[in-house]
């Protein structure tokens, strides 16, 4: 199987992972937007994955997916060495694996108290038996994220952007899970929150044994965060490897182009770099390149690369590319 | 002459709450052919800045004291039909996002003409060739073609450009750019980034680039200044700033960015949260945040101190630093 690893068992092992949006073309007629398309990869226990491309690449919707709020059109995530298939699995894998969102403007409800907010996933799980068992929980989860407990019957709006960040974070806590999809969590926050609330996530993560997947489009900070990250383009995994290693020797050529687009904050260093350029627009995913997803943009394109999709496969231990060409362009 | 003086620039909004003082006694001054960067954080002064500059401010915004200066000429109190030929003109904006700054039910060259035809003596012929001219500068493809089509045919990434160019067109002295890439993604970024730069060499004109990215800042900016809370704490020329911080403020947004340099160990994150500006406090704003904070800095507030040439922050840990004399 590609992008997983065979030594261990996994914590989430994602499976040839499919995703397909049905978009209206006319009366009765439908094609699919293909949002992830064929991705496999294994999370280890205690690991933060990090998963990073352009907008419309899907990493959000490989997240959501995972989390099975979408059904996926095909595909399957095994958790512990468990498939979730029924009903029944994905009631019981939402106790153990949550999501924290990019909004922490609108991803929380401005009628409910931050105690009732934090509250809200135990009453849904039925995870407690009494109300002062329930009122504990919600000041101990309060604590894990460094929120006041005074603050338990104040609402959302009377709090700052990285305060509300730690209100959806301790939400995602209160059931107890060992699996979180962080989808761009501190892409709202002001740099100076942003720091804060990246050091909490690595504090609970020891604290807790959290396992994390997250999602994000600020390279620096994935990089930071992560232990290994994967890299989408047009629905498909072109790269996965080691934090550092991508970083300083991608080796997929969208890799490539992308991390050299990171603006680095150091002007000698800036005035040095040499981005590499990339030429036109990320295609439609309505409209999919035939082969590989990236061959319209890639310098290194041939003709066979519009051919047949390449498969993500480990070119050195722990390194996973996609691309047909990888041995020639070294 | 400098091109553009802001002296001791007050803008405050008359809010139902109260006076809330967005910009509090700012100072720089812009060469021809500069790019000057301001830093800060949301709720910082940055924007109202330059919507000072352009006189864009909304309805219960007002300048409350200083002087903007112009090539010379005072835009504090200048009438609107000045302002009109200023605008758009000889200083020009880009906002943050391109999505909602085009309007969806013209075209993109009716867009672009419509700013040609107010602004310059051409006809509409002579407007049509310039945008198309404008478009190509900007590397969009096909602008014969492009110019037919609407707004939504276009992605994030070339709607910024169309604005790029819509600012250009007449050839501006200088450029505001109102955190112009936030809502691209980076590879677009960095095209983005790289065109200013170049258009910006060659047409001469200074460029305000206003961002909280500091990536952003050591990419494209001559001079930065960082503003906290409606006031400078620091300005000088880029490699001051990122190499020899002198403000608490400065020296923790640079800790708290991850770089290649901290790889692996724990941000240091500047603790508290942002200031409310309704209740200023009377020292230092970041005192209440800075690690460093002495007596002095609860109580009065901080004067600027000359660093050196090129470099002054309002601190007071540098007063020692501070050369012989130096103090403002």
């Amino acid at each position: 199987m590609s992008g997983t690893n065979q030594s261990s068992e996994p914590l989430i092992r994602v499976s040839h992972l499919k995703q397909y949006f049905p978009i209206s073309t006319g009366f009765f007629q439908t094609r699919p937007l293909k949002a992830v398309d064929d991705i496999s990869f294994d999370i280890m226990e205690g690991e933060t994955l990090g998963l990073v491309g352009e907008s419309g690449c899907g990493k959000t919707t490989a997240g959501r997916t995972i989390l099975h709020l979408y059904k996926p059109t095909d595909g399957e995530v095994i958790y512990r060495g468990k498939s979730i298939r029924t009903a029944k699995d994905i009631e019981e894998f939402r106790r153990k694996a949550t999501m924290v969102f990019q909004d922490p403007y609108s991803s929380l409800d401005p009628r409910m108290t931050v105690a009732d907010i934090i509250g809200e996933p135990l009453d849904v799980q039925h995870l407690y038996k009494t109300k002062e068992e329930r009122r504990e929980r919600i000041l101990e989860l309060m604590d894990h994220v460094g929120l006041n407990s005074e603050h338990a019957a104040r609402y959302a709006h009377e709090f700052s952007g990285g305060q509300r960040q730690r209100v959806g974070i301790a939400r995602s806590l209160a059931v107890n899970p060992d699996f979180i999809v962080c989808d761009e969590p501190v892409s709202a926050l002001d740099v100076s929150i942003q720091a804060q609330v990246i050091n909490m996530f690595d504090e609970l993560q020891e604290k807790l044994n959290l396992t994390y997947l997250f999602i994000a489009h600020d390279l620096l900070v994935v990089r930071h965060i992560s232990d290994r990250i994967a890299v989408m383009y047009l629905g498909h995994m072109v790269e996965l490897a080691g934090a550092d290693e991508i970083y300083d020797r991608p080796l997929h050529p969208y890799t490539r182009a992308l991390i050299s687009a990171v603006p680095v904050p150091d002007p000698v260093q800036a005035r040095a770099n040499q981005r590499i350029p990339m030429t036109g627009e990320i295609p439609s995913p309505l409209n999919a390149p035939p082969g590989c997803p990236f061959h319209t943009r890639c310098p290194y394109a041939k003709e066979s690369c519009k051919e047949s999709m390449p498969e993500l496969r480990e070119i050195e231990k722990g390194r996973f590319v996609a691309c047909h060409r990888i041995e020639e362009i070294g | 002459m400098a091109l553009l003086e802001v002296k001791d620039l007050h803008t405050s909004f008359f809010t139902d709450a109260g006076e809330v003082r967005a910009v509090n006694g700012v100072s720089f001054t812009l060469d021809r052919g500069k790019v000057l960067g301001i830093v800060g954080e949301s709720g910082s002064g940055k924007s109202v800045t330059a919507y000072s500059i352009m006189q864009i401010l909304a309805s219960t915004g007002k300048i409350v004291s200083g002087s903007i200066k112009f090539e010379g000429e005072e835009l504090v109190g200048a009438d609107e039909k000045k302002m009109k030929e200023i605008r758009g003109n000889r200083i020009s904006i880009i906002f943050q996002d391109p999505m909602t700054s085009l309007n969806p039910t013209y075209t993109i060259g009716h867009q672009l003409m419509e700013a040609i035809l107010l602004h310059t003596n051409r006809n509409k012929q002579q407007a049509w060739d310039r945008a198309v001219e404008m478009l190509r500068l900007v590397n969009v493809n096909e602008p014969e073609k492009r110019m037919k089509q609407y707004p939504f045919e276009f992605s994030g990434g070339m709607r910024q450009r169309v604005m790029i160019a819509m600012a250009l067109a007449c050839e501006p002295d200088i450029l505001i750019a109102d955190e112009p890439t936030t809502a691209l993604d980076v590879t677009i970024q960095a095209g983005i980034l790289e065109l200013m730069k170049e258009i910006q060499k060659e047409m001469g004109m200074a460029i305000i680039m206003i961002t909280h990215d500091l990536g952003v800042v050591a990419q494209l900016c001559d001079e930065v200044v960082v503003m906290y809370a409606g006031s400078i704490c620091e300005q000088g020329t880029a490699d001051e700033i990122f190499y020899n911080p002198c403000h608490e403020y400065t020296k923790g947004l640079l800790r708290s960015i991850p770089t290649t340099g901290n790889e692996g160990q724990r941000l240091q994150p500047i603790s508290g949260t942002p200031i409310d500006l309704l209740n200023m406090p009377r020292g230092c704003a970041f005192a209440p945040r800075c690690d460093a904070a002495m007596k002095i800095c609860i109580n009065e507030k901080c004067e600027r101190f000359l660093i050196n040439d090129n470099h002054a922050a309002a601190c007071w840990m540098n007063i020692k630093k501070a050369k012989e004399g130096g103090k403002q």
